[in-house]
């Protein structure tokens, strides 16, 4: 029976996994915990491998792929393996409340009035500006999406398009498309009959869903040509088009996603960690990453650094004028109070 | 006199022959067990901690009573029907001011939140406000949250005022267990585990079915060709059982989209004008499913089938059986422990799917280790998590008797 042992394994593994993560770690050098892939390879070349190089000190890497479990695992066993990890808003409040991270003195970093808004929170400083965002492929589409509104309108634009498999995200362009203000979107949603609006908007393109896991199939798909529109993040997209791939973004109600550095309180890397986030935030460093891999950065006087075509690409300025953005209060709230619900109803409607 | 003596000497003598030989024997016992101790020692690392602690997880519910201990205690005698009065009002506001400064608050507020949505933001406002509260404490809290005027909210305390729960267990078969110990179907948009575990079952069979009907020819194949020949066989059997299941997982993406190679090639033969779907729905699950899990078809019915000595077959020719009685009769019943190895094998493996229905299948084709793996790394939510592999746990528990009684207990040989 040695196999199905192994199966069974394979079903708590996820938890075991978890646990071990957290595998005893005693005194080590300033650890650094980013989502790994390219992403990570260009902010090693820009910011950890140069600030462990001023510094003389060693600068250790990991990779961290959200979620609660590991720092669930942290929080049981008292074990600190990073210093400063790259978390997303509902993780930051969440280790904010629960007192795992660090809430930050300001005037070790740098005056909060030099970041943008969706960049500063009590325990966060923002890393980098990402949207979600409506692309399609010029060569495919049979019409160009104007609007939020035509992403849902089967007559107008018909074919396949991809979307997250996320309720988060998901349910707020589906209100947005059916004309709820940008400011209302929660409020609308915390009602029941508004929740069953954004389900009733979905179902209205269900047929036609297709829909995706890892950030990197959206482009794929309009690259191939399996569907005619795709949310996607704004990078993947513009990495595609640096392959020479011509896709283009509708910036009409994007979402916008700030993740943030935190640091772990307790952790014997607490100095080094607020002079990481200082050397991290200058205008310069931050441009200079922006123009190698497109996504928005916290400090204001970054853009002014950043070359014409990767602004084009990128959530700032106009772009985000009526864009959500998910660190805001009522959206935090709104997901931890009702994630685990809408997980159900979500989960139960897609198999439907 | 004298005898005493020659007596008890050979009393004695007997006592430490009996003793030594008890020791020695002792000595060998323990070398015996030393030598088990390492095997002993991974089971209940590898096999009896992990099972045992994901059990725990499943029933275990410490939150409420370590967290709001007051409250707890001041509900115990509360009747359920209507609002609680002012002495529970001051428990629960002294359990919110004491949580919210050392930080367990948000802990048990989202373990409430798992039962009522909107539970957290509720008892964590009131926690922010809890130091600056003055009695009345009924009214400053109402003041605070109206929410505090309605009896789901002490219900649903009440109803985890016990170190247990049978709430995740009773969860993850679609049933919703009441604060007052009853328990209810869940909501119709709630019940999703049942079916999922139905499609899981269901997905598995038709796998090893499948399997089953391509291996078996496989297996017979290499197990009657020229020994070079079976060789080059076996190896085409096992390349791709050694090449990451990711990556494989990942070819098949490639091979069945929608410009894909059996797209293009069907296309470019003129067999279809547009496209098939073969991905993203159940057919791509099956397809690549199929494929990974093949070897482990092939291989214990090839060890089986290489011991079926080949004079079987021919005395029963010889005994004037047609090819396919013969078969039926005498080759297939004698494969039947292979069979079974090989069908428990693909069958338990593909239950615990993940990564390839994700990647390949559509909406409705997720089986249950998606909802786990999304419970145990996103939410962290590992009652739920465990509860729900209690269940798959318990349906391979009730497989394993079963194969038992087709192929005995030494029916699977490996290689």
């Amino acid at each position: 029976m040695t196999m199905s042992k192994t199966t069974l394994r394979l079903a708590v593994a996820a938890g075991l996994a978890g646990l071990m993560a957290a595998g005893a770690v005693q005194a080590r050098d300033f650890t650094i915990s980013s989502w790994g892939g390219g992403y990570q390879d260009s902010q090693r070349k820009h910011f950890f491998k140069p600030f462990g190089d001023s510094k003389g000190i060693k600068v250790l890497e990991d990779t961290y792929l959200g979620g609660w479990a590991q720092f669930k695992a942290m929080q049981e066993t008292g074990n600190r393996p990073w210093d400063v990890v790259q978390v997303e808003n509902s993780e930051l409040i969440r280790g904010c409340e629960e007192g795992l991270f660090v809430k930050l003195d300001w005037s070790r970093i740098g005056p909060k009035s030099s970041y943008i808004e969706p960049a500063v929170s009590e325990c966060g400083l923002g890393v980098v500006v990402v949207s979600q965002l409506v692309a399609w492929n010029p060569k495919n589409a049979k019409a160009q999406p104007n609007g939020i509104a035509d992403f849902f309108d089967l007559a107008k634009i018909p074919g396949k398009r991809g979307v997250r498999s996320d309720p988060k995200g998901t349910l707020e362009f589906a209100l947005m498309a059916d004309g709820v203000d940008v400011k209302d979107v929660y409020k609308v949603m915390n009602t029941k009959a508004g929740l069953d609006r954004a389900f009733a908007k979905l179902d209205t393109i269900k047929s036609q869903i297709q829909w995706w896991e890892a950030g990197a199939q959206a482009p794929e798909w309009l690259v191939s040509g399996d569907v005619v529109m795709s949310t996607a993040y704004n990078g993947r997209i513009a990495k595609a088009n640096k392959d020479g791939h011509g896709l283009k973004m509708m910036w009409q109600n994007n979402i916008l996603y700030v993740d943030k550095w935190v640091i772990f309180k307790g952790s014997e890397h607490v100095d080094t960690g607020y002079e990481f986030l200082k050397y991290f935030s200058d205008p310069k460093r931050e441009a200079a990453f922006t123009n190698d891999y497109t996504y928005g950065q916290p400090n204001r006087e970054a853009v002014k650094y950043i070359t014409p075509e990767v602004m084009a690409a990128l959530p700032a300025g106009d772009h985000i004028k009526d864009a959500l953005d998910t660190g805001r209060e009522d959206s935090v709230e709104f997901w931890l109070d009702n994630s685990d619900e809408i997980f159900e109803r979500w989960t139960a409607w897609k198999a439907k | 006199m004298t005898i005493a003596p020659v007596a008890d000497d050979a009393l004695t003598g007997t006592t430490t022959l009996r003793l030594r030989l008890r020791r020695s024997e002792r000595r060998r016992r323990l070398r015996a067990y030393a030598l088990m101790a390492p095997l002993v020692l991974f089971l209940v690392a590898f096999f009896a901690v992990p099972i045992g602690s994901v059990l725990y997880f499943s029933v275990a519910n410490p939150e409420v009573v370590t967290m709001l201990p007051r409250v707890t205690a001041a509900l115990r005698d509360w009747d359920g029907e209507t609002i609680p009065d002012e002495a529970v009002f001051a428990a629960l506001i002294e359990d919110a001011r004491v949580g919210y400064a050392d930080r367990t608050l948000p802990k048990v507020s989202l373990r409430l939140n798992y039962e009522v949505s909107g539970f957290r933001s509720l008892l964590m406002r009131t926690g922010r406000k809890a130091k600056r509260m003055k009695p009345p404490y009924k009214e400053a809290a109402l003041a605070r949250d109206e929410r505090w005027g309605e009896l789901i909210y002490w219900r649903t305390l009440k109803g985890n005022g016990a170190p247990v729960t049978a709430h995740y267990l009773l969860q993850a078969v679609d049933l919703d267990l009441q604060w007052d110990g009853s328990v209810q179907r869940a909501r119709p948009e709630q019940r999703i585990y049942i079916q999922n575990l139905l499609r899981t079952l269901w997905i598995a069979f038709v796998v090893t079915l499948a399997c089953f009907l391509l291996g078996y020819p496989v297996a017979y194949m290499i197990a009657n060709a020229p020994p070079r020949l079976a060789k080059v066989l076996i190896l085409m059997v096992l390349l791709p059982f050694w090449t990451s299941l990711l990556v494989r997982t990942a070819a098949w993406v490639i091979v069945l989209q929608k410009a894909g190679i059996v797209n293009d090639a069907l296309i470019g033969l003129g067999l279809v004008e547009e496209p098939l779907a073969l991905i993203f729905n159940r057919t791509g699950v099956y397809i690549s499913m199929t494929h990974i899990l093949l070897p482990f078809m092939i291989l214990p019915l090839y060890s089986v089938m290489k011991g079926i000595p080949p004079e079987h077959m021919r005395a029963a020719a010889s005994l004037g059986a047609a090819p396919a009685r013969a078969f039926l009769r005498v080759y297939f019943p004698q494969t039947l422990p292979g069979l079974a190895a090989g069908c428990l094998l693909v069958y338990v493996i593909a239950l615990g799917f993940y990564i390839t229905p994700a990647l390949i299948g559509g909406g409705s084709d997720q089986m249950l280790a998606y909802l786990i793996a999304e419970f145990a790394t996103n939410t962290a939510n590992w009652g739920l998590a465990g509860a729900l592999a209690i269940v798959l746990l318990a349906c391979i528990a009730v497989l394993y008797p079963l194969y038992h009684r087709f192929a005995g207990a030494g029916g699977m040989k490996l290689g």
